[in-house]
């Protein structure tokens, strides 16, 4: 690894230390989901309503790790915010492991 | 800006797979012709860089929340094919391992983000900028690159959004999806990016351009010289 690569390395931990921000900022400023990205209770709440096919596809899929939280939604601020570091470099590990295996079958060497 | 499960139809969200599928395909084909050893640890830096500043919401006091992506950076840095590959994976392990995105979404939410960005901010980028450019115009290249880049990808969620009222209703009439209808989607969407997110991806663009410029010259693909 090269001095800046280190470098560089070094940078994205500290990003992912500073994750927290993502989700302490929100809070602070009372700020909810991102637009159309509500769950189907507030959508509840919105319209009074769920629509059918929405409902339908929305549990689809149950991620190992929603919404970047180890433990459930109801956690405290503490457990969250350690939560989303963990994920942070979880997700360093994950998408650099992808990366690397995509590479070995296209990189050249010596280009 | 990413669309979870149930927003859109399948009469959406499986066209865009397609248009996923293809664009990821010949960016694949395009790495195997291009990617050099060397720049792999860069791919993955740049992946693991667009999967941690999504991670940072910012908070439109009182309303929603967005983030940047980092896509634009990613596209002059690494090109824009390559820049297909980076964010792709990003959004695929979101979606897979912490349920940011939809399963179903997977295609859509690639042609916005990961698709859309780094060639508008790509784009851009070449249109603004000039080989004779001064550092203060390259500065404005880079920053018009990723708010455009951000903003566009905005206005396409917007769309597919909006459309679904149209496309699927339950036999009461309502819809079966998406709820808004585009004119309560598509400005929703546009504005809070043009007046927030899409600044920030644009200063993101501009400070990492500056830093590669100062210390990895060579490094930069929107500036190298087959492609000037």
């Amino acid at each position: 690894m090269t001095r800046s690569q280190r470098k560089l390395w070094i940078g994205l931990l500290i990003m992912a230390l500073l994750t927290p921000l993502g989700i302490i900022l929100p809070e602070k400023f009372k700020a909810g989901d991102a637009w159309g990205e509500w769950g189907t209770e507030t959508l509840e709440k919105l319209l009074g309503y769920v629509p059918e096919g929405l409902k339908k596809l929305s549990d689809l899929w149950k991620a190992p790790v929603t919404d970047y939280n180890f433990s459930g939604e109801d956690s405290s601020m503490t457990v969250q915010i350690l939560s989303y570091i963990a994920s942070g470099l979880l997700g360093i590990v994950i998408v650099g492991l992808v990366i690397f295996l995509i590479s070995k079958f296209v990189a050249k060497n010596g280009k | 800006m990413h669309i979870p499960d149930g927003y859109l139809g399948p009469q959406t969200y499986v066209p865009l797979f397609g248009v996923s599928f293809v664009f990821m395909s010949v960016a694949l084909k395009k790495l195997k012709k291009e990617l050099s050893t060397k720049h792999v640890p860069y791919l993955a830096m740049a992946a693991a860089f667009s999967f941690l500043i999504q991670m940072f919401n910012i908070p439109i006091p009182g309303g929603t929340t967005g983030h940047a992506v980092g896509a634009g950076i990613i596209a002059l840095l690494l090109g824009p094919w390559t820049a297909v590959i980076a964010v792709s994976v990003v959004l695929i392990i979101q979606a897979v391992v912490f349920g940011d995105g939809g399963i179903t979404a997977i295609g859509a939410n690639c042609f916005n983000m990961a698709v859309t960005i780094p060639f508008v901010s790509y784009g851009v980028f070449k249109l603004v900028n000039r080989l004779s450019s001064t550092q203060s115009r390259m500065s404005v290249a880079a920053f018009l690159s990723g708010y455009a880049g951000l903003t566009v990808s905005a206005l396409l969620t917007g769309i597919e959004f909006g459309i679904q009222p149209l496309i699927a209703q339950a036999a009461d009439g309502r819809p079966l999806y998406a709820p808004y209808p585009l004119e309560i989607a598509l400005p929703a969407m546009v504005l809070e990016h043009m007046l927030l997110f899409s600044i920030i991806e644009g200063v993101v663009t501009v400070l990492l351009l500056r830093y590669f410029l100062k210390n990895e010259s060579d490094l930069v693909y929107a500036l190298s010289v087959r492609e000037a």
